[in-house]
Protein backbone atom coordinates (compact mmCIF):
# COMPACT_ATOMS: atom_id res chain seq x y z
CA UNK A 1 0.00 0.00 0.00
CA UNK A 2 0.90 3.24 -0.83
CA UNK A 3 1.38 6.13 1.40
CA UNK A 4 -1.67 7.24 3.13
CA UNK A 5 -2.79 11.10 2.36
CA UNK A 6 -5.99 12.44 1.72
CA UNK A 7 -6.40 11.64 -1.46
CA UNK A 8 -5.60 7.66 -0.76
CA UNK A 9 -9.34 5.61 -1.52
CA UNK A 10 -9.46 3.05 1.06
CA UNK A 11 -11.64 0.28 0.66
CA UNK A 12 -12.32 -2.91 2.95
CA UNK A 13 -9.66 -5.27 3.50
CA UNK A 14 -9.48 -8.64 2.15
CA UNK A 15 -11.30 -11.45 3.94
CA UNK A 16 -13.28 -8.73 5.94
CA UNK A 17 -16.69 -7.53 5.51
CA UNK A 18 -18.19 -4.73 7.12
CA UNK A 19 -22.21 -5.49 8.11
CA UNK A 20 -24.68 -3.25 10.13
CA UNK A 21 -26.13 -5.72 13.36
CA UNK A 22 -29.78 -4.07 13.76
CA UNK A 23 -29.17 -6.81 17.33
CA UNK A 24 -26.28 -4.88 18.19
CA UNK A 25 -26.73 -1.85 16.78
CA UNK A 26 -23.72 -0.91 15.11
CA UNK A 27 -21.63 -1.84 12.16
CA UNK A 28 -19.54 -4.70 12.55
CA UNK A 29 -16.59 -5.92 11.02
CA UNK A 30 -16.65 -9.32 10.37
CA UNK A 31 -13.44 -11.91 9.68
CA UNK A 32 -12.77 -15.28 9.75
CA UNK A 33 -13.89 -16.63 13.24
CA UNK A 34 -14.20 -13.31 14.31
CA UNK A 35 -16.03 -9.73 14.38
CA UNK A 36 -14.40 -5.92 15.83
CA UNK A 37 -17.90 -4.09 17.43
CA UNK A 38 -17.62 -0.25 15.58
CA UNK A 39 -18.44 3.01 17.19
CA UNK A 40 -20.46 5.37 15.45
CA UNK A 41 -17.37 7.11 14.17
CA UNK A 42 -15.69 4.38 13.42
CA UNK A 43 -18.98 2.84 11.84
CA UNK A 44 -19.68 6.56 9.80
CA UNK A 45 -15.88 6.05 8.08
CA UNK A 46 -16.16 3.03 7.29
CA UNK A 47 -19.18 2.54 5.35
CA UNK A 48 -17.66 5.23 3.15
CA UNK A 49 -14.62 3.57 2.34
CA UNK A 50 -15.66 1.52 -1.30
CA UNK A 51 -12.33 2.20 -2.84
CA UNK A 52 -13.86 4.78 -5.20
CA UNK A 53 -14.07 7.93 -2.63
CA UNK A 54 -10.99 9.45 -1.40
CA UNK A 55 -10.13 10.25 2.55
CA UNK A 56 -10.97 13.95 1.70
CA UNK A 57 -14.53 13.40 0.19
CA UNK A 58 -15.38 10.73 3.49
CA UNK A 59 -14.59 13.78 5.52
CA UNK A 60 -16.40 15.83 3.76
CA UNK A 61 -19.52 14.04 3.50
CA UNK A 62 -19.94 12.81 6.78
CA UNK A 63 -18.94 16.96 7.85
CA UNK A 64 -22.33 17.77 5.56
CA UNK A 65 -24.37 14.66 7.32
CA UNK A 66 -23.71 15.54 10.28
CA UNK A 67 -22.79 19.13 10.13
CA UNK A 68 -19.60 19.07 11.53
CA UNK A 69 -16.30 20.87 10.59
CA UNK A 70 -12.47 19.81 10.56
CA UNK A 71 -12.71 16.22 10.47
CA UNK A 72 -10.22 15.36 8.23
CA UNK A 73 -7.16 14.69 10.45
CA UNK A 74 -9.47 12.32 12.51
CA UNK A 75 -10.48 10.81 9.58
CA UNK A 76 -6.95 10.25 8.49
CA UNK A 77 -5.77 9.11 12.11
CA UNK A 78 -8.63 6.60 11.79
CA UNK A 79 -7.69 4.87 8.01
CA UNK A 80 -4.05 4.91 9.04
CA UNK A 81 -5.05 3.06 12.18
CA UNK A 82 -7.73 0.71 10.44
CA UNK A 83 -4.58 -0.34 7.87
CA UNK A 84 -2.00 -0.94 10.19
CA UNK A 85 -5.12 -3.62 11.47
CA UNK A 86 -5.63 -4.55 7.91
CA UNK A 87 -9.27 -3.34 7.82
CA UNK A 88 -8.75 -1.44 5.39
CA UNK A 89 -6.44 -1.40 2.05
CA UNK A 90 -5.86 0.52 -0.32
CA UNK A 91 -3.60 1.20 -3.88
CA UNK B 1 -35.86 -12.54 34.88
CA UNK B 2 -34.62 -10.88 38.66
CA UNK B 3 -33.32 -7.27 38.60
CA UNK B 4 -29.69 -8.04 39.72
CA UNK B 5 -28.70 -10.67 36.65
CA UNK B 6 -27.47 -9.22 33.50
CA UNK B 7 -28.98 -9.21 30.34
CA UNK B 8 -28.62 -12.04 28.41
CA UNK B 9 -26.53 -10.77 24.87
CA UNK B 10 -26.87 -12.22 21.53
CA UNK B 11 -25.54 -15.50 20.50
CA UNK B 12 -23.12 -14.13 18.28
CA UNK B 13 -21.15 -17.78 17.79
CA UNK B 14 -23.06 -20.31 15.81
CA UNK B 15 -21.40 -23.67 15.35
CA UNK B 16 -23.07 -26.35 12.83
CA UNK B 17 -21.88 -29.83 13.78
CA UNK B 18 -23.38 -31.16 10.43
CA UNK B 19 -22.74 -34.29 11.27
CA UNK B 20 -20.26 -36.75 12.90
CA UNK B 21 -19.20 -38.85 10.52
CA UNK B 22 -15.30 -38.32 9.44
CA UNK B 23 -12.93 -40.14 7.43
CA UNK B 24 -10.13 -39.30 9.92
CA UNK B 25 -9.44 -41.16 13.08
CA UNK B 26 -7.87 -38.38 15.00
CA UNK B 27 -7.08 -39.69 18.73
CA UNK B 28 -7.68 -36.05 20.14
CA UNK B 29 -11.39 -35.39 18.88
CA UNK B 30 -13.44 -34.04 21.32
CA UNK B 31 -16.65 -35.11 19.18
CA UNK B 32 -18.91 -37.38 22.01
CA UNK B 33 -17.58 -41.18 22.51
CA UNK B 34 -20.60 -42.21 22.20
CA UNK B 35 -20.96 -40.70 18.40
CA UNK B 36 -21.44 -43.26 16.90
CA UNK B 37 -24.83 -43.83 18.39
CA UNK B 38 -26.36 -40.41 17.45
CA UNK B 39 -27.05 -41.03 13.68
CA UNK B 40 -30.19 -39.57 13.42
CA UNK B 41 -28.91 -35.78 11.42
CA UNK B 42 -31.22 -32.73 10.91
CA UNK B 43 -32.25 -32.75 7.43
CA UNK B 44 -31.18 -29.87 4.92
CA UNK B 45 -34.69 -27.75 5.60
CA UNK B 46 -34.03 -28.00 9.55
CA UNK B 47 -30.48 -26.56 8.73
CA UNK B 48 -31.60 -23.41 7.06
CA UNK B 49 -34.54 -22.85 9.72
CA UNK B 50 -31.77 -23.08 12.33
CA UNK B 51 -30.13 -20.75 10.44
CA UNK B 52 -32.82 -18.30 10.05
CA UNK B 53 -33.80 -18.26 13.40
CA UNK B 54 -30.10 -17.55 15.08
CA UNK B 55 -29.47 -14.84 12.99
CA UNK B 56 -33.13 -12.98 13.86
CA UNK B 57 -31.35 -13.89 17.36
CA UNK B 58 -27.82 -11.63 16.54
CA UNK B 59 -25.30 -14.66 15.63
CA UNK B 60 -22.78 -13.21 13.00
CA UNK B 61 -20.28 -16.04 12.74
CA UNK B 62 -21.05 -19.38 11.44
CA UNK B 63 -18.71 -22.20 12.08
CA UNK B 64 -19.82 -25.58 9.54
CA UNK B 65 -17.77 -28.38 11.32
CA UNK B 66 -18.34 -32.45 12.59
CA UNK B 67 -16.80 -34.66 12.08
CA UNK B 68 -16.15 -33.63 8.69
CA UNK B 69 -18.58 -31.21 7.10
CA UNK B 70 -17.71 -32.20 3.56
CA UNK B 71 -19.24 -35.45 3.71
CA UNK B 72 -22.52 -33.60 3.92
CA UNK B 73 -23.48 -33.44 0.13
CA UNK B 74 -25.64 -30.32 0.64
CA UNK B 75 -23.15 -28.07 2.36
CA UNK B 76 -23.32 -25.67 -0.73
CA UNK B 77 -27.16 -25.24 0.10
CA UNK B 78 -26.57 -24.56 3.50
CA UNK B 79 -23.55 -22.03 2.86
CA UNK B 80 -25.44 -19.99 0.68
CA UNK B 81 -28.64 -19.73 2.71
CA UNK B 82 -25.89 -18.74 5.64
CA UNK B 83 -24.09 -16.08 3.31
CA UNK B 84 -27.34 -14.33 1.76
CA UNK B 85 -28.98 -13.81 5.96
CA UNK B 86 -25.25 -11.97 6.38
CA UNK B 87 -23.05 -14.45 8.37
CA UNK B 88 -19.60 -15.04 8.23
CA UNK B 89 -19.27 -18.21 6.75
CA UNK B 90 -16.44 -20.53 8.11
CA UNK B 91 -15.72 -24.27 6.99
CA UNK B 92 -13.99 -26.07 9.84
CA UNK B 93 -12.49 -28.89 7.83
CA UNK B 94 -9.53 -31.43 7.39
CA UNK B 95 -9.81 -31.08 3.82
CA UNK B 96 -10.87 -34.88 2.83
CA UNK B 97 -13.28 -33.64 -0.03
CA UNK B 98 -12.48 -30.36 -1.48
CA UNK B 99 -11.87 -31.23 -4.53
CA UNK B 100 -11.22 -28.15 -7.27
CA UNK B 101 -14.80 -28.60 -8.55
CA UNK B 102 -16.36 -28.78 -4.95
CA UNK B 103 -14.18 -25.68 -3.49
CA UNK B 104 -15.28 -23.38 -6.92
CA UNK B 105 -19.03 -24.58 -5.50
CA UNK B 106 -18.65 -23.32 -1.97
CA UNK B 107 -16.97 -20.39 -3.34
CA UNK B 108 -19.69 -19.47 -5.42
CA UNK B 109 -22.54 -19.71 -2.63
CA UNK B 110 -20.43 -17.35 -0.69
CA UNK B 111 -18.20 -19.32 1.99
CA UNK B 112 -15.57 -17.23 2.93
CA UNK B 113 -13.04 -18.67 4.85
CA UNK B 114 -11.74 -22.41 5.05
CA UNK B 115 -9.66 -23.52 8.29
CA UNK B 116 -7.84 -26.50 7.47
CA UNK B 117 -6.62 -28.59 10.10
CA UNK B 118 -3.27 -30.57 10.03
CA UNK B 119 -2.33 -32.93 12.21
CA UNK B 120 1.69 -32.75 11.82
CA UNK B 121 3.80 -31.60 9.29
CA UNK B 122 5.42 -35.23 8.73
CA UNK B 123 3.82 -37.47 6.44
CA UNK B 124 4.53 -40.30 9.17
CA UNK B 125 3.43 -38.64 12.22
CA UNK B 126 0.52 -37.17 9.88
CA UNK B 127 -0.57 -40.73 8.87
CA UNK B 128 -0.60 -42.06 12.41
CA UNK B 129 -2.12 -39.31 14.35
CA UNK B 130 -4.92 -39.22 11.86
CA UNK B 131 -4.93 -43.03 10.74
CA UNK B 132 -5.31 -42.39 7.06
CA UNK B 133 -3.12 -41.05 4.00
CA UNK B 134 -3.99 -37.69 4.45
CA UNK B 135 -0.59 -35.17 4.20
CA UNK B 136 -0.39 -35.15 0.60
CA UNK B 137 -3.90 -34.43 -0.09
CA UNK B 138 -3.72 -31.33 2.58
CA UNK B 139 -1.12 -29.66 0.96
CA UNK B 140 -3.21 -29.92 -2.48
CA UNK B 141 -5.84 -28.78 -0.29
CA UNK B 142 -3.88 -25.72 1.08
CA UNK B 143 -3.32 -25.31 -2.36
CA UNK B 144 -7.01 -25.34 -3.75
CA UNK B 145 -7.83 -23.05 -0.61
CA UNK B 146 -5.05 -20.26 -2.43
CA UNK B 147 -6.14 -20.17 -5.47
CA UNK B 148 -10.11 -19.70 -3.95
CA UNK B 149 -8.62 -16.65 -2.51
CA UNK B 150 -9.96 -17.55 0.71
CA UNK B 151 -8.34 -16.36 4.21
CA UNK B 152 -6.59 -19.21 5.41
CA UNK B 153 -6.04 -20.23 9.38
CA UNK B 154 -4.15 -23.48 9.66
CA UNK B 155 -4.83 -25.45 12.61
CA UNK B 156 -2.64 -27.80 14.33
CA UNK B 157 -3.83 -29.68 17.22
CA UNK B 158 -0.03 -30.00 19.49
CA UNK B 159 0.17 -32.49 21.95
CA UNK B 160 3.08 -34.81 23.46
CA UNK B 161 3.67 -36.58 20.15
CA UNK B 162 4.17 -33.83 17.84
CA UNK B 163 5.29 -30.91 19.91
CA UNK B 164 8.76 -31.10 19.03
CA UNK B 165 8.01 -30.74 15.88
CA UNK B 166 6.54 -27.59 15.87
CA UNK B 167 9.17 -25.84 14.46
CA UNK B 168 8.70 -27.66 11.06
CA UNK B 169 4.74 -27.09 11.48
CA UNK B 170 5.32 -23.39 11.47
CA UNK B 171 7.76 -23.78 8.37
CA UNK B 172 5.20 -25.99 6.58
CA UNK B 173 2.34 -23.31 7.01
CA UNK B 174 4.52 -20.31 6.18
CA UNK B 175 5.10 -22.66 2.77
CA UNK B 176 1.52 -23.30 2.31
CA UNK B 177 0.70 -19.13 2.34
CA UNK B 178 -1.20 -19.74 5.20
CA UNK B 179 -2.21 -15.87 7.00
CA UNK B 180 -2.96 -17.43 10.58
CA UNK B 181 -1.51 -20.56 12.48
CA UNK B 182 -3.70 -21.71 15.24
CA UNK B 183 -1.12 -23.60 17.13
CA UNK B 184 -3.80 -25.49 19.56
CA UNK B 185 -2.96 -27.69 22.77
CA UNK B 186 -4.49 -30.47 22.78
CA UNK B 187 -7.92 -30.01 25.36
CA UNK B 188 -8.67 -33.43 27.10
CA UNK B 189 -12.29 -34.15 26.35
CA UNK B 190 -13.85 -37.22 24.66
CA UNK B 191 -11.69 -38.97 23.38
CA UNK B 192 -8.30 -36.74 23.84
CA UNK B 193 -9.72 -37.57 27.45
CA UNK B 194 -9.57 -41.22 26.72
CA UNK B 195 -5.86 -40.54 25.17
CA UNK B 196 -4.98 -38.57 27.94
CA UNK B 197 -1.66 -40.13 29.39
CA UNK B 198 -0.18 -40.33 25.87
CA UNK B 199 -1.04 -36.85 24.99
CA UNK B 200 0.25 -34.64 27.68
CA UNK B 201 2.97 -32.50 27.07
CA UNK B 202 5.54 -32.31 29.57
CA UNK B 203 6.40 -28.80 31.06
CA UNK B 204 9.73 -28.82 28.97
CA UNK B 205 8.45 -29.82 25.90
CA UNK B 206 5.83 -26.82 26.02
CA UNK B 207 8.68 -24.31 27.37
CA UNK B 208 10.43 -25.25 23.91
CA UNK B 209 7.39 -25.25 22.15
CA UNK B 210 6.25 -21.59 23.34
CA UNK B 211 10.13 -20.61 22.66
CA UNK B 212 10.15 -21.36 19.12
CA UNK B 213 7.13 -19.99 18.38
CA UNK B 214 8.21 -16.64 19.75
CA UNK B 215 11.34 -16.65 17.79
CA UNK B 216 9.21 -17.22 14.88
CA UNK B 217 6.96 -14.69 15.60
CA UNK B 218 9.93 -12.12 15.60
CA UNK B 219 10.93 -13.27 12.65
CA UNK B 220 7.77 -13.48 10.59
CA UNK B 221 6.36 -9.95 11.44
CA UNK B 222 3.17 -9.38 9.76
CA UNK B 223 3.63 -11.99 7.29
CA UNK B 224 1.54 -14.68 9.50
CA UNK B 225 0.23 -14.85 12.67
CA UNK B 226 0.86 -17.61 15.16
CA UNK B 227 -1.59 -18.34 18.24
CA UNK B 228 -0.89 -20.56 20.38
CA UNK B 229 -3.21 -21.55 22.54
CA UNK B 230 -1.90 -22.25 26.24
CA UNK B 231 -2.50 -25.85 27.92
CA UNK B 232 -4.73 -25.08 30.68
CA UNK B 233 -3.47 -27.88 32.64
CA UNK B 234 0.10 -26.76 32.53
CA UNK B 235 -0.88 -23.23 33.14
CA UNK B 236 -2.76 -23.61 36.46
CA UNK B 237 -5.27 -21.15 35.65
CA UNK B 238 -8.61 -21.72 34.43
CA UNK B 239 -9.96 -20.56 30.80
CA UNK B 240 -13.02 -18.49 30.32
CA UNK B 241 -14.45 -21.55 28.33
CA UNK B 242 -16.85 -20.94 25.18
CA UNK B 243 -16.52 -17.17 27.06
CA UNK B 244 -19.15 -17.87 29.27
CA UNK B 245 -21.86 -20.58 29.14
CA UNK B 246 -24.60 -19.30 27.45
CA UNK B 247 -22.99 -16.07 26.87
CA UNK B 248 -22.16 -15.55 23.17
CA UNK B 249 -21.50 -19.43 21.89
CA UNK B 250 -24.20 -21.49 20.62
CA UNK B 251 -23.26 -25.35 19.25
CA UNK B 252 -26.37 -27.02 17.26
CA UNK B 253 -25.09 -30.81 17.20
CA UNK B 254 -25.43 -33.01 14.51
CA UNK B 255 -28.99 -34.60 15.75
CA UNK B 256 -30.16 -31.31 16.84
CA UNK B 257 -29.41 -31.08 20.24
CA UNK B 258 -28.58 -27.30 21.15
CA UNK B 259 -25.54 -26.74 23.34
CA UNK B 260 -23.79 -23.94 25.46
CA UNK B 261 -20.39 -26.14 24.15
CA UNK B 262 -19.82 -28.94 22.23
CA UNK B 263 -18.76 -31.46 25.37
CA UNK B 264 -21.53 -30.31 27.40
CA UNK B 265 -24.05 -33.29 26.21
CA UNK B 266 -21.89 -35.59 28.76
CA UNK B 267 -22.85 -33.12 31.90
CA UNK B 268 -25.25 -35.22 34.18
CA UNK B 269 -28.68 -33.59 35.79
CA UNK B 270 -29.23 -31.42 33.01
CA UNK B 271 -31.06 -31.71 29.46
CA UNK B 272 -30.58 -29.65 26.27
CA UNK B 273 -33.17 -28.99 24.08
CA UNK B 274 -33.54 -30.15 20.54
CA UNK B 275 -34.23 -28.03 17.47
CA UNK B 276 -36.44 -30.21 16.24
CA UNK B 277 -39.22 -29.44 18.94
CA UNK B 278 -37.96 -25.77 20.06
CA UNK B 279 -36.61 -22.09 18.18
CA UNK B 280 -33.24 -21.11 19.01
CA UNK B 281 -35.19 -17.79 21.03
CA UNK B 282 -36.52 -20.06 23.55
CA UNK B 283 -33.60 -22.39 23.83
CA UNK B 284 -31.26 -19.53 24.51
CA UNK B 285 -33.35 -17.40 26.55
CA UNK B 286 -35.44 -19.87 28.32
CA UNK B 287 -33.93 -23.05 28.23
CA UNK B 288 -32.72 -24.81 31.84
CA UNK B 289 -29.77 -26.14 30.21
CA UNK B 290 -28.46 -22.71 28.68
CA UNK B 291 -29.28 -20.81 32.54
CA UNK B 292 -28.07 -23.26 34.16
CA UNK B 293 -24.03 -21.77 34.84
CA UNK B 294 -24.51 -18.74 33.31
CA UNK B 295 -22.86 -15.52 34.93
CA UNK B 296 -21.69 -16.25 38.73
CA UNK B 297 -24.58 -17.16 40.63
CA UNK B 298 -24.41 -20.83 40.13
CA UNK B 299 -21.06 -20.94 41.84
CA UNK B 300 -19.50 -22.60 45.29
CA UNK B 301 -16.14 -21.55 47.07
CA UNK B 302 -13.83 -21.59 46.05
CA UNK B 303 -15.45 -19.78 42.90
CA UNK B 304 -17.84 -17.24 44.53
CA UNK B 305 -15.64 -15.14 46.54
CA UNK B 306 -12.79 -15.46 44.50
CA UNK B 307 -11.65 -12.03 42.66
CA UNK B 308 -11.32 -13.88 39.25
CA UNK B 309 -14.63 -15.24 38.91
CA UNK B 310 -15.86 -12.78 36.42
CA UNK B 311 -12.59 -13.03 34.32
CA UNK B 312 -12.49 -16.45 33.65
CA UNK B 313 -16.40 -17.81 35.14
CA UNK B 314 -14.81 -20.79 37.44
CA UNK B 315 -13.35 -22.39 33.92
CA UNK B 316 -14.89 -25.23 32.01
CA UNK B 317 -18.12 -27.24 33.66
CA UNK B 318 -17.03 -30.26 31.72
CA UNK B 319 -13.88 -30.57 32.76
CA UNK B 320 -15.02 -29.81 36.52
CA UNK B 321 -17.63 -32.77 35.95
CA UNK B 322 -14.96 -34.99 34.02
CA UNK B 323 -12.13 -34.65 36.67
CA UNK B 324 -14.20 -33.66 40.38
CA UNK B 325 -16.95 -35.57 39.56
CA UNK B 326 -19.14 -32.17 39.88
CA UNK B 327 -19.89 -29.78 37.26
CA UNK B 328 -20.58 -27.08 39.74
CA UNK B 329 -17.02 -26.94 41.41
CA UNK B 330 -14.38 -24.86 40.06
CA UNK B 331 -12.04 -26.48 37.09
CA UNK B 332 -9.50 -28.84 38.35
CA UNK B 333 -7.44 -27.10 36.28
CA UNK B 334 -6.82 -23.87 38.32
CA UNK B 335 -4.44 -23.73 41.85
CA UNK B 336 -7.25 -22.91 43.72
CA UNK B 337 -9.37 -26.00 43.17
CA UNK B 338 -9.07 -28.39 46.05
CA UNK B 339 -8.93 -31.52 43.18
CA UNK B 340 -6.19 -29.60 41.48
CA UNK B 341 -4.10 -32.47 42.51
CA UNK B 342 -5.49 -34.37 40.08
CA UNK B 343 -3.64 -32.28 37.53
CA UNK B 344 -0.76 -31.72 38.58
CA UNK B 345 -0.75 -35.68 39.33
CA UNK B 346 -1.43 -36.13 35.05
CA UNK B 347 1.22 -33.93 33.88
CA UNK B 348 4.06 -35.19 36.27
CA UNK B 349 3.11 -38.25 34.88
CA UNK B 350 3.86 -37.42 31.42
CA UNK B 351 7.20 -35.84 32.69
CA UNK B 352 8.01 -39.27 34.24
CA UNK B 353 7.91 -41.22 31.08
CA UNK B 354 10.77 -40.27 28.63
CA UNK B 355 8.96 -38.65 25.08
CA UNK B 356 8.75 -41.82 22.58
CA UNK B 357 9.07 -43.99 25.07
CA UNK B 358 6.64 -46.98 23.90
CA UNK B 359 3.48 -47.13 26.25
CA UNK B 360 1.93 -49.82 27.52
CA UNK B 361 -1.60 -48.43 26.70
CA UNK B 362 -2.21 -48.33 23.06
CA UNK B 363 -3.74 -45.07 21.62
CA UNK B 364 -7.55 -45.41 21.37
CA UNK B 365 -8.33 -44.03 17.81
CA UNK B 366 -11.84 -42.20 17.11
CA UNK B 367 -13.42 -44.53 14.96
CA UNK B 368 -17.27 -45.69 14.91
CA UNK B 369 -16.32 -49.45 16.49
CA UNK B 370 -14.24 -48.01 19.45
CA UNK B 371 -17.23 -45.40 19.53
CA UNK B 372 -19.88 -48.48 19.90
CA UNK B 373 -17.55 -50.40 22.03
CA UNK B 374 -17.06 -47.62 24.46
CA UNK B 375 -19.97 -45.49 23.89
CA UNK B 376 -21.88 -48.86 25.74
CA UNK B 377 -19.48 -47.55 28.81
CA UNK B 378 -20.86 -44.28 28.70
CA UNK B 379 -23.67 -43.36 31.42
CA UNK B 380 -26.48 -42.01 29.97
CA UNK B 381 -27.15 -38.46 31.31
CA UNK B 382 -30.35 -38.55 34.08
CA UNK B 383 -32.58 -36.27 32.80
CA UNK B 384 -34.52 -33.54 34.88
CA UNK B 385 -37.72 -32.40 34.58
Amino acid sequence: MSSLSTATRPRVGAGFRLQWEPVQNCHVLLYPEGMVKLNGSAGEIMKRCDGERSVGAIAADIEQAHTLQGLESDVLAFVEMAGKQRWLAWN
Amino acid sequence: MSLDAPAVGPPLWLLAELTYRCPLHCVFCYNPVDFARQQDELSTDDWLRVLRQGRELGAVQLGLSGGEPLVRDDLEVIVAEARSLGYYTNLLTSGVGLTVARAAALKAAGLEHVQLSFQDSTQEMNDFLSHTKTFDLKSRVAKIIKDQDWPMVMNVVIHRMNIDHIDRIIAMAVDLGAEYLELANTQYYSWAYLNRDQLLPTHEQLRLAEETTLAWRAKLGDRMRIFFVAPDYHEGRAKKCVNGWGNMFLTVAPDGTALPCHTAKMLPGLSFPSVREHSLRDIWFDSEGFNRYRGTGWMKEPCSSCEFREQDLGGCRCQAFMLANDPAAADPVCVKSPHHGLVTDAVARAGAIAPGAVREQPLIFRNPGNSIRLGAAVPAAPSIG
